[in-house]
């Protein structure tokens, strides 16, 4: 058949040709993609026999009901939790001005320079990036030796005898985890919020202007709802992100187990595939509740 | 009489560009002023000076007799209905119409009953729940009406509302907006690339071009006696003959305009009335209208005139086709001198 009849057979049979074209990746996305998260997923539901340390594959709750009842277990959900809320609400602080300034305000050179800087952080190793700034954090390092400079060391010292956020050093306390966090995340924020940004027409800004509004009620009313789903894109990102993540925990902050780090020793050291793939299900879990809450309030209204 | 707005001397350069170009207008208060001409011609530009969008490099804008020049647009009395609406897509009919007294400090039934109000002077009073997006186009034309309105500004702006609209809608909306204007007896600035348009709904026109005004003058007057070429052209789609045209017509090197609907089209031998004045050539095209016909003639001079031939006229022409030689002519009380 030649190339001119093939075209034709598949002009006249749209669907055919859609099926040729979506076959390949939809092998790909359901049985690598989603198969191995289901695989995982059915993982959670055996335990591990504690006396032979072999794996029970029986249907069974016990791994989870570990996970939830376990002193230390809810621990490590609820640090880990808490960091990314307090990771997200951070980054949507930062990004907002930032995202609106690039969006709205910046044109040519002034532009492309604040697209590439948010972007040039994403262009190195993350490994480099964190061992960076375990330095950049240590007792010795550059931020606390500035803090010397300008005589506030007082106030470092402050925010590290702080408890629960505090530490030694910055470098091992959960302040200094929350510090990489947000460095690492906060293009994550930034881009899809300029993204919704730059979608507003400026008419209706004007608009809102001419009604008599004040820049901050424009800002209020018309800015901010419209650049809502933007951060709600950009939150997925950095709740799941800090969720999940086991290299910033261990290697700068406290010595206290987050989820990632739970599932990595899990699954590697101790062996316990089951545990590790019941841990793996929280972050989807907290997902879900966080987009359902964000839905409720209206985050996806304006899509 | 305070004129309702003022442009003194006012010029805004963008570059090289002189968008407006020491441009002096007055507008008075209850006037429908309508501000004519091609893209890029500087209507727009005025008008974003008026809401104070924008601010004059040079010269001053005043609003009912005050220098408005520095006053940004949330302090002026002045409300505008935008080309695209600029409905606010996450807020409802009503919610938008309401937005002016909601960001003024009105609680929320009173905003809401003007609102309602509102909707119902633009025949949307069953609408406020909808979104924006689920309105068809003449409806968030009335929704952007209602809601520039509810201010009750001094003056209302329009830049190209009609736009977006087909021509059966356009022309219902040129009706009731005309009406609105009277009823509520407020100035309409209305900016317009559609002569038509300005010339049936405005109480007076400004021509613009390249920044300036052509010609300040009622709509009768702009049609019948336009000032300069562009002015001829623009608005009355006239044939105009520049003064090397002229001399080789008439020969006097003035310049002039003559309408289509003045212009006869005969054989070219046919003899020509003393009163009237004429020219050869050969046609063109012939474009049917239904109640007239547009015929394109290639003048020997080199320009493409039109004549606009009633179908009883045409009876005449018949066997006249395309590229056959012919004559214009027009009486000379209907040329109209131009400035330059």
């Amino acid at each position: 058949m030649s190339v001119r009849a093939a075209s034709t057979f598949f002009y006249r049979r749209p669907n055919w040709y859609l099926a040729l074209l979506l076959v390949p990746p939809l092998l790909w996305f359901g049985t690598v993609y989603l198969g191995s998260l289901f695989a995982l997923l059915a993982q959670s539901f055996y335990k591990i026999d504690d006396f032979t340390a072999q794996i029970v594959r029986e249907p069974t709750l016990e791994t989870y009901k570990q996970v939830v009842t376990q002193r230390a277990n809810v621990d490590i959900v609820l640090r880990t939790l808490t960091m990314a809320v307090a990771v997200t609400i951070a980054c949507a602080i930062i990004a907002l001005p930032i995202a609106t300034y690039m969006a709205r305000y910046a044109h040519g050179r002034m532009k492309a320079f604040f697209y590439v800087g948010v972007m040039l952080p994403m262009w190195t190793s993350y490994l480099v990036k964190v061992y960076a700034w375990r330095l950049l954090l240590a007792k010795e390092g550059i931020i606390a030796w500035v803090f010397g400079k300008l005589g506030l060391l007082g106030l470092l010292e402050a925010a590290l005898e702080t408890p629960g956020i505090g530490g030694p050093s910055l470098s091992s306390s959960y302040l200094g985890m929350f510090i990489v966090f947000v460095y690492m995340w906060l293009p994550f924020m930034i881009l899809p919020m300029a993204a919704a940004l730059e979608r507003v027409p400026g008419s209706l800004l004007q608009a809102s202007a001419d009604l008599g509004a004040r820049p901050a009620q424009t800002f209020r009313n018309v800015v901010l709802p419209l650049a809502v789903p933007g951060i709600a894109a950009g939150s997925v990102f950095t709740f799941s992100l800090t969720l999940g993540d086991y290299i910033i925990p261990s290697v700068v902050g406290a010595p206290g187990y987050f989820i990632g780090m739970m599932v990595y020793v899990q699954q590697g050291t101790a062996g316990n595939i089951p545990l590790a793939a019941a841990f793996s299900v929280v972050p989807i879990v907290l997902i879900f509740g966080y987009l359902s809450i964000a839905k409720r309030f209206g985050a996806f209204d304006a899509l | 009489m305070t004129a309702a707005i003022e442009f003194r001397e006012v010029s805004r350069v963008f570059g090289d560009v002189r968008a407006v170009d020491n441009v002096s207008f007055a507008i008075e208060p209850g006037e429908f002023f309508a501000m004519l001409g091609p893209s890029g011609s500087g209507k727009t530009s005025c008008l974003r000076l008026v809401a104070g969008f924008d601010s004059p490099d040079h010269g001053q804008v005043l609003l009912d007799g005050s220098d408005v020049s520095a006053v940004p647009p949330y302090d002026r009395n002045v409300n505008t209905v935008f080309q695209d609406y600029a409905l606010f897509p996450h807020m409802n009919v009503l919610q938008n119409v309401a937005y002016g007294p909601r960001v003024r400090g009105v609680s929320l039934p009173d905003r809401e009953q003007r609102a309602r109000e509102m909707l119902e002077l633009v025949q949307l009073g069953a609408q406020g729940e909808r979104r924006p997006a689920q309105l068809s186009g003449g409806q968030r034309q009335r929704v952007a009406l209602a809601r520039a309105l509810i201010n009750q500004p001094k003056v209302l702006l329009l830049d190209e509302p009609l736009g977006a609209l087909d021509l059966k809608l356009r022309e219902e909306m040129q009706i009731e907006l005309k009406g609105l204007q009277r009823r509520l007896g407020i100035t309409f600035v209305y900016v317009t690339h559609d002569q038509g348009e300005a010339l049936s709904m405005a109480d007076r026109v400004a021509v613009f071009n390249k920044g300036r005004i052509e010609q300040l003058a009622a709509p009768r007057e702009l049609y019948s006696r336009p000032a300069t070429a562009f002015v001829a052209r623009f608005v009355g789609s006239a044939n105009v003959a520049g003064a090397a045209l002229a001399k080789v017509i008439t020969g006097a090197a003035t310049p002039f305009a003559i309408r289509a609907e003045n212009v006869v089209v005969t054989a070219e031998h046919a003899s020509t009335p003393s009163t009237c004045v004429g020219t050869a050539g050969a046609v063109v095209a012939v474009q049917y209208h239904g109640a007239a016909s547009r015929w394109q003639v290639k003048l020997d001079a080199g320009e493409v005139w039109s004549a606009l031939i009633t179908e009883e006229d045409a009876l005449n022409l018949a066997g006249l086709a395309v590229g056959a030689r012919v004559k214009l002519s027009w009486p000379r009380a209907a040329a109209v001198t131009l400035s330059s």
